[in-house]
């Protein structure tokens, strides 16, 4: 009876459905408190956003329970090798499911530039759309001015947005050489590293904070600013979401390096969270290409 | 050996146990029990809101329900039987077959199974709630087009982006689950191509819900955005298009259609060998076809908005593409037929909801290759024609592929057998009323009937009585339905292991009914055993 245990069946949670009730709530709130905050419907009284940020603590503390549960039974030695293999590809997939995501952001992007802007502007077989709807509009991109009238100026790429890919960039580079340290087992080369990584996240935020006050007040690149400002602020701010979750993600891997976790051959928590910090750091390259650059 | 983490069993009141039991449970049997009864609930409250649009139109004319709430019921109806009927029970079918198929102890990432479920009911209180709102339910059609739903959708189309965004989180959580449980779960010896048909089909579905669903979630979170937050992704004067919309949402609906019918392929294609007795016809092609539906319905997105004003060369790519789908869809079709060619075959209930399935799917799929032709199709966008063509796909297509595996598999799972008298009597009333309902909408269609309205020309008024007659039918043969599967539940003849006479495959070698686990060790799988 002492041959390892070749399948793990764990027992019944809690967690999933205190997370169910969560996401419930959220999403109500969520509507309640966008109708509060909006004119389009008076929705006082509904209490939005007190259960809204009710959902998203239960949904903190649901995570702190499930993932505590799983490293408490990695801690004990029930996570066989086949297990691991299951959250390595459940990872891997998620994260395709991500990529899917920002693609149809970047979809809405191309189609915009390519197809919606031209045709407006008469291309391909739509004359007679341009003439009678908007015949002053002009084709451009960035849009300067939409054909109902809103205006705004571009957001140039070498500035912040420059300082943010190298930020980005060398934050991949060091969370990579924490992964080297850990794997040598130099503990305080991986403090160092995943540190470093954790304030260059943190960084980029700022900067992107930055960002986006200069877009508002300077520019007047806006959220209602057109397509230009849609796609814009969509994919930055799905962009910046990720980022947070990842240096979240980080910080708790951080916390949990300081509580002496992960050895050289067990720390697939730490793994996830770098392929998931290489993930977001890819989707700002394309970001910087298409959305800043050209 | 397996590493059961028992918890000591407590005392508690027996109420409060069964919640505990449902609510916490990791185990795939139980998950996919829940999920058969949630979609089997909403199978029935979506097809009640059938049964009122058929009462109303039953005859020209308003009678019985306003324009407005005829919208309503029409829009659930569509959203509530995709997300809510159909696909749950794939899913639950999938939690309690593939790891049994498989030889593996459980799905992969139980816990995360248990979220997949619950998240469900959820979510459909948030988007049924929205009947009870000030301004009613969203009212724009499961396709919910813009600008029908930004600018003129009512106040609770955000309960219903939001809902539609939990049903995506559970989708992709539980399609992740079946990927990684099929990939990494097999028993030694169960390779790739020694798989049932119906596992192949629900890895390719699953594939398909991980790189789709997240599309609807972006393009309802575009949907949110430009209603509240001032983008323009479907708004022209902003440079957007509202075709951009139609774009993006075909893009996850054409693949999201394969996602409602692969598995009931999968189905099928244990089924039929079982009661021809032969193995089944053609294996391999059956997986490269389905392969090659999987991958083709990627680019076929368009051949739903021929009438936008596409480029031509758009056009007649997508025309080409989509004629092409026929050709795996074909090679199913004659995979099927050939493998009863000359079998011992016999017609329990199953059997006859399998044929029918390949009969009625194959006529479905012919009415699709009709609307695939773009100067055809222009004709028949929006009329009666397309909502006969894909109720052929779905009504004998999904949902007769759910009951024959249901008829199929239910001995396996309660340990009684159905009364075959009474699973024959459903099955004939069920397929007379199924044709009854729908193939008349093919006529009604091509003389020109606009789908979506509640009233219409008199010259319609027969046939369209016949399809009232016929869905009422329908209906009611649904609660003969219900009282086979908890009369066999209940009691009913002593299933053996093998259940079927011909039944091939690791779950037929476990007793009947399944005990809660199964393969705590991984079986032995003979070398000759495969295809």
């Amino acid at each position: 009876m002492k041959e390892t245990p070749r399948y793990y069946i764990p027992h019944s949670s809690i967690w999933p459905i205190v997370g169910s009730i969560a996401l419930f709530l959220t999403a109500f709130g969520a509507v309640n408190f966008i109708h509060q905050s909006t004119d389009k419907v008076a929705a006082t009284g509904s209490f939005g956003g007190p259960i809204f940020f009710t959902g998203l603590t239960i949904i903190a503390v649901m995570m702190f329970g499930w993932f505590g549960t799983v490293i408490k039974e990695n801690l004990n030695g029930l996570v066989s090798d086949q297990l691991d293999v299951s959250f390595r590809m459940g990872m891997a997939w998620f994260i395709v499911s991500e990529v899917m995501f920002f693609a149809v952001f970047f979809g809405a992007l191309f189609y915009a530039r390519i197809i919606s802007v031209p045709w407006l502007a008469g291309a391909s077989n739509n004359l007679q759309t341009h003439l009678l709807l908007w015949p002053d509009f002009a084709e451009t991109w960035p849009l300067f001015r939409t054909p109902g009238g809103a205006t705004t100026e571009s957001m140039g790429p070498w500035g912040l947005p420059f300082i943010n890919t190298i930020i980005l960039v060398t934050s991949s580079v060091t969370v990579t050489f924490a992964h080297w340290a850990l794997k040598k087992n130099q503990r305080r080369a991986l403090g160092f590293w995943l540190a470093l990584t954790v304030a260059l996240g943190a960084t980029f935020l700022t900067l992107q904070v930055v960002e986006y006050q200069h877009a508002y007040q300077e520019l007047g690149l806006s959220l209602d600013s057109g397509i230009y400002g849609s796609t814009f602020f969509m994919l930055t701010g799905f962009h910046g979401a990720h980022v947070t979750l990842g240096t979240i993600m980080l910080s708790v891997m951080l916390l949990r390096v300081a509580r002496g976790h992960f050895t050289p051959d067990n720390h697939f928590a730490f793994e996830a969270t770098s392929w998931y910090w290489h993930f977001v750091d890819v989707v700002w390259l394309f970001l910087f290409t298409f959305v800043y650059w050209f | 050996m397996v590493a059961h983490a028992q918890i000591v069993p407590k005392k508690r009141h027996p109420l409060l146990a069964f919640a505990a039991r449902w609510l916490f449970t990791t185990n795939h049997k139980e998950i996919g029990t829940l999920y058969l009864c949630l979609s089997f609930l909403l199978f029935f409250i979506a097809g009640s809101m059938a049964m009122f649009m058929r009462l109303e139109l039953f005859e020209p004319g308003i009678q019985f329900v306003d324009p407005l709430f005829y919208n309503q019921l029409l829009t659930l109806h569509g959203l509530v039987m995709v997300f809510g009927a159909v696909m749950p029970a794939f899913v639950g079918l999938a939690n309690w077959l593939i790891p049994m198929m498989i030889g593996a102890p459980d799905m992969a990432l139980p816990r995360l199974n248990n979220f997949s479920f619950w998240i469900l009911p959820f979510a459909f209180t948030l988007l049924l709630s929205s009947l009870f709102m000030e301004g009613g339910a969203p009212n724009f059609g499961w396709t919910f087009y813009a600008p029908l739903s930004t600018t003129y959708g009512p106040p609770s189309t955000d309960f219903f982006i939001l809902g539609v965004h939990l049903m995506g989180i559970s989708s992709i959580m539980g399609a992740i689950n079946i990927i990684v449980t099929i990939v990494n779960l097999r028993a030694p010896g169960m390779t790739y191509m020694k798989m049932p048909m119906f596992v192949w089909t629900w890895l390719i579905t699953a594939f398909l819900l991980i790189m789709v669903m997240p599309v609807l979630a972006g393009v309802v979170t575009m949907m949110l955005t430009d209603r509240h937050f001032g983008t323009s992704f479907f708004d022209a004067a902003g440079g957007g298009d509202p075709v951009l919309f139609q774009h993006i949402f075909w893009f996850f609906g054409h693949p999201e259609v394969y996602i409602m019918i692969l598995p009931g392929f999968g189905i099928a294609s244990q089924i039929i060998p079982t009661f021809a007795r032969k193995k089944l016809f053609g294996y391999h092609s059956m997986v490269y076809a389905t392969l090659a539906i999987a991958v083709l319905s990627f680019v076929v997105w368009g051949h739903h908005m021929f009438t936008t004003g596409m480029p031509l060369f758009a056009e007649l790519f997508i025309m080409y593409a989509t004629m092409l789908i026929a050709v795996p869809t074909g090679v199913k079709v004659f995979n099927w037929i050939a493998t009863m060619w000359r079998g011992s075959m016999t017609f329990e209930t199953p059997m006859l909801f399998a044929i029918a399935f390949v009969m009625m799917f194959t006529i479905g799929g012919f009415s699709g290759l009709m609307l695939a032709l773009v100067p055809a199709d222009i004709q028949y966008h929006d009329t009666y024609f397309v909502v006969a063509h894909f109720h052929y796909v779905l009504y004998p297509g999904a949902i007769f592929g759910t009951m024959g595996a249901v008829y199929y598999w239910l001995p396996k799972w309660c340990g009684h057998m159905v009364d075959e008298r009474l699973g024959k009597l459903h099955f004939w009333c069920a397929t007379f009323a199924v044709n009854l309902t729908f193939f008349p909408m093919h006529f009604t269609g091509l003389a020109g009937m606009p789908r979506r309205v509640p009233d219409y020309s008199l010259q319609f008024a027969d046939f369209n009585m016949v399809s009232s007659i016929g869905a009422w039918l329908l209906g009611l043969t649904q609660i003969l339905f219900l009282y086979i599967v908890v009369k066999t539940i209940r009691g009913g003849e002593k299933a053996t292991a093998q259940v079927w006479e011909g039944a091939e495959g690791l779950e037929w070698t476990i007793p009947s009914p399944a005990p809660l686990h199964t393969f705590e060790t991984p079986p032995v799988i003979a070398q000759d055993h495969g295809h």
